[in-house]
């Protein structure tokens, strides 16, 4: 879809026959993982650079800023969450903009555990999934035992996706085994909903440990990686995006998954939502242009989109008052 | 010893308190009235007119939630800092507009005093606007003036330096923040009153100047949702931006001719909106 320049986008070969290389044991992980070659962190923060300055223009613009609501997890995990507060997200989420029935809605509902149901119930007969952020979001420390129940309770509440966390000290300390377990026992509690694992990128420190969490949560059988919790001073960049992308693309073609990325936190104008759309496609490729394989994790994104949105059909600038705050 | 090589000034956009190029990247030159070169300046796009209406949305609360006196020193700061470079500001006139000297260096003077003027209006305005009005019941009913939000202007491009201080500076007094197109002839002299405003305490964005083409940069303000007044005094046709404006019920101020203090106190109650507090009378 998204074709700047006369260029096409990057296609990957995605083969049908291979696999997931099954793991055994920490020390196979290990040597998997440091088969990985290292990052260029200049040259990925030049590549992602240069790739922002890329500009999307009149009909592809348009369909942009549809294909990134249609991307949006409109999320709220705020600890004065209430089901009305709940209840209104998910209206804005099946009708981003009531003036205008042609705005696609939103991806998925974003909460914690305990506002589920709430979700579920506002959502029931639309497309919009309902997804929870488990296992002892956003530090994720406390026991497995806990994490997993609360996997449970959020699976049994009825959410279509799990955002989950992994160990970040345990990774950190290099106990990669454990990290790989935790996510592998999440993804059975899980059930059907589909996994994201968040890396937490910002605390993840270089973009060689991004290369390598992001191949072990792919290994462990994530559906998703995602960068961030949105609760670190850190979050989502464009480098830190671009490693993910490749990670992915990789991935997809040495076994025939395709992973999706979520980009979380930090991302609010919809111009940021574009730059990230073009660094997916010259990236990953078109594969990833799609709700299912593509998320953005946001709140106050979602409505710059909608301004944009309106300023493109009707040629005038449009107004932030225009659009519900929730 | 070689001889010293000319520093030549580029003017540059004011928006949001900073000095930038446009966004598109366009320059164009600027002639005095004998039609020699004067200088480069920016020529803003339609980007530059959205960023400048974020930039003046985001300063307009700020600006307003200050107390009126202190709105007053802010503007009577701006008229010190256009005091001590009155002498660029005649230059800019006398070759810009093709005045002699000393009309240029009076038209200045009057500009400045102009400036002091509005900063004296800051805290009596909402006694002259507003009100305490009689009702039936046993309330104190007031009525008050507050700002309409951003005010675009489309700036007169010829006239007096008072007309153009008038335009710019009006809606500030009342507590709006101002998205000004500038142009022509006294294109130059705005884009130094809108550098003063660096060093005038004027938060940034509240005044945002683009110099570029009326006739381009007109119907973008004009139709911009997030304009709330729009004071077309400099628009050689008024008539369609007027239209344009209608779209999002944007308060139009058509044209003031003049530049008398009456003139400037039409500006004053263009842009507020009437706001009516009840309080009951206690015991």
């Amino acid at each position: 879809m998204i074709t700047t320049a006369g260029r096409e986008s990057a296609v990957v070969e995605i083969p049908a026959a291979a696999r997931v290389p099954a793991v055994a044991s920490e020390a196979q992980l290990r040597t998997l993982l440091a088969g990985l070659s290292g990052v260029d962190a200049v040259g990925a923060s030049a590549r992602a650079a240069k790739l922002a300055t890329r500009s999307l223009k009149r009909e592809t613009k348009r369909q942009a800023l549809d294909l990134a609501i249609a991307m949006v997890d409109l999320t709220t995990l705020e600890g004065a969450d209430t089901p009305g507060h709940v209840a209104a997200l998910c209206a804005k989420a099946r009708q981003p903009d009531p003036a205008d029935p042609s705005t696609p809605p939103v991806a998925a509902v974003c909460v914690y555990p305990d506002l589920v149901a709430v979700a579920r119930e506002r959502l029931a007969g639309s497309p919009v999934h309902v997804a929870a952020v488990a296992t002892a979001f956003p530090s994720g420390r406390a026991s497995r035992r806990v994490k997993l129940a609360d996997v449970a309770d959020a699976c049994a509440a009825g959410a279509d996706e799990i955002d989950m966390v992994i160990d970040r000290g345990a990774f950190l300390a290099g106990r990669l085994g454990q990290v790989f377990e935790e996510i592998v026992a999440v993804k059975e509690a899980c059930g059907p909903a589909h996994l994201k694992v968040i890396l937490e990128t910002g605390e993840l420190v270089t973009l060689d440990n991004v290369r390598r969490a992001s191949w072990l949560a792919m290994l462990a059988g994530a559906d998703f990686i995602k960068t961030s919790t949105g609760k670190v001073a850190v979050s989502a960049t464009p480098p830190v995006a671009l490693v993910m992308f490749e990670a992915v693309r990789d991935f997809a073609e040495s076994t025939g998954q395709v992973v999706g990325v979520k980009l979380a936190g930090g991302i609010r104008h919809a111009k940021d939502a574009l730059r990230y759309l073009v660094l997916a496609s010259e990236t990953a490729g078109s594969t990833w242009l799609d709700p299912h394989t593509m998320r953005f994790g946001a709140s106050s994104l979602l409505n710059d989109l909608l301004v944009q949105r309106r300023t493109q059909r009707t040629g005038a600038y449009s107004r932030p008052e225009n659009f519900s705050v929730e | 010893m070689s001889e010293r090589l000319d520093v030549r000034k580029t003017y540059k956009l004011v928006i949001g308190g900073a000095f930038v190029r446009s966004e598109s990247g366009r320059s164009e030159p600027v002639t005095a009235a004998d039609g020699t070169f004067l200088a480069n300046v920016a020529r803003a796009s339609r980007k530059d007119v959205r960023d400048a209406v974020r930039a003046a949305r985001a300063a307009q609360p700020g600006w307003w939630g200050a107390s009126a006196y202190n709105r007053g020193q802010v503007l009577y700061r701006w008229a010190e800092m256009a005091e001590s470079r009155a002498g660029e500001l005649a230059d800019l006139l006398a070759r810009g507009a093709g005045l002699a000297p000393a009309p240029a260096r009076a038209s200045v003077a009057a500009g400045i005093d102009r400036l002091v003027w509005h900063a004296g209006w800051t805290d009596k305005v909402t006694s002259v606007l507003g009100g305490a009005n009689a009702v039936a019941g046993p309330y104190f009913n007031f009525s008050l003036p507050v700002p309409v939000g951003v005010v675009g202007v489309v700036a007169p491009c010829a006239g007096s330096l008072t007309g153009l201080v008038d335009a710019l500076v009006a809606p500030l007094v009342t507590g709006n923040a101002v998205v000004a197109v500038v142009g022509e002839r006294l294109g130059l002299a705005a884009l130094v009153l809108g550098e003063m405003t660096a060093t005038a305490d004027l938060p940034a964005g509240l005044v945002n100047v683009l110099s570029g083409r009326r006739e381009e940069l007109g119907p973008i303000l004009a139709a911009h949702e997030d304009v709330d007044g729009l004071d077309l005094t400099g628009a050689d046709d008024p008539g369609p931006l007027a239209e344009l404006a209608s779209q999002s019920i944007t308060r139009v101020l058509a044209r003031v001719a003049g530049d008398e203090p009456a003139d400037a106190l039409r500006r004053l109650r263009a842009f507020v909106d009437t706001t009516t507090v009840w309080h009951t009378v206690g015991a």
